[in-house]
């Protein structure tokens, strides 16, 4: 076994956010340690309302070399974006 | 002057006061960063009721003596708090140890005052009991890990109980002052706290695969009075760090 304890991912829901957002990462042995740590390491100005952790092993990641085939394709799609849409004046920013 | 409250909350300020400038001076040397910011959190937690204790009994003995002056500007037999709070730091089992024994005191005790006839009292105590409930979870969490861990930190964690254990009588043993609060309704017979907290630390010590220390072990007589002012030699230690620079220049501030 390794002396190392594993990296953990932590994600936060704050007080007016709707969803959970990556702040950062921390050591523990198991979920219930990486709990109490990013309790103490990342809510200390009350940021939030929900932990969730995750072995940051388990997280599965895109290549930066599939960079090309995973998102050039969508450059020439601008008809993906709402852009032609015609607004009225009132709510253009 | 009600001058018990106002011993009472010395009591109660004092306790709180010296652990956290026990934890505080291991801020820094923490055994992963993780576990430094935890200690740290909880000192802070611990000082800030530490503050609001001595504030009140301050403001209760009407002398013009606020906070820092009670901290800064007494000698080691004016402070009122138990023995358990002035043991030194030790290695880390001692440290949990020590810290273990005194949230699930202070979670109980805070629970009753929570309740005393005087609101400030029930408002400060009020205040703290959610942060001590999560002191109290972090350092259960702890002592089992640390017992129920290796070979070399359960000898370790079990010899810091051992050790420990005899300074917790004194957390439930009740003079005058004790009786003559609680008679008020003001604060509460410490001896009440004792049955919640032995089965919590009975079940935390189990569970940690440790070995509970005879009742017995907690009450020898010499091992108590520092809630009377009577201190082992390490308080003077703790003071002479705590007060260096107040003594040395008087009123300096931040």
């Amino acid at each position: 076994m390794s002396k190392e304890w594993p990296l953990w991912e932590v994600f936060i829901r704050s007080q007016h956010g709707l969803a959970h957002k990556h702040v950062g990462s921390l050591h523990a042995p198991d979920a219930e340690m990486a709990i109490n740590n990013a309790r103490d390491v990342y809510t200390r100005r009350n940021e939030g309302l929900s932990i969730w952790v995750v072995r940051a092993s388990d997280i599965v990641a895109s290549s930066p070399s599939d960079k090309e085939p995973l998102f050039e394709p969508a450059n020439d799609k601008v008809y993906r974006h709402p852009t032609f849409f015609p607004m009225p004046d009132e709510i253009h920013m | 002057m009600d001058k018990t409250l106002f011993q009472y909350l010395l009591r109660l300020g004092d306790g709180d006061l010296i652990l956290a400038q026990r934890l505080g001076a291991l801020i820094g040397h923490g055994p992963i960063l993780e576990e430094d910011m935890a200690l740290a959190n909880t000192a802070l937690d611990i000082l800030g009721q530490a503050r609001m204790w001595l504030t009140l009994a301050g403001e209760i003995e009407g002398a013009g003596r606020d906070e820092d002056a009670l901290a800064y500007h007494r000698d080691a037999p004016q402070f009122l708090n138990p023995l358990l709070v002035e043991r030194p730091n030790g290695d880390y089992a001692q440290t949990m140890a020590r810290q273990f024994f005194y949230d699930v005191w202070h979670y109980y005790l805070l629970q009753s005052l929570a309740k005393s006839a005087d609101e400030r009292v029930a408002a400060i105590a009020a205040k703290g009991i959610k942060e001590v409930a999560y002191h109290v979870r972090r350092s259960s969490d702890l002592a089992v890990r640390l017992g129920d861990g290796t070979d070399e930190s359960h000898a370790r964690m079990q010899a810091a109980v051992d050790e420990l254990w005899r300074y917790t009588g004194e957390l439930f043993t009740d003079d005058e002052i004790d009786r003559d609060v609680a008679a008020r309704g003001l604060g509460c017979e410490l001896a009440s706290l004792r049955e919640p907290w032995l089965a919590h630390v009975r079940d935390v010590l189990q569970e940690a695969t440790l070995t509970v220390p005879d009742e017995a072990q907690a009450y020898h007589a010499l091992l108590r009075g520092g809630r009377q002012g009577r201190h082992t030699e390490d308080l003077g230690y703790v003071l002479a760090e705590m007060q260096h620079l107040q003594r040395a220049y008087p009123g300096a501030a931040w």
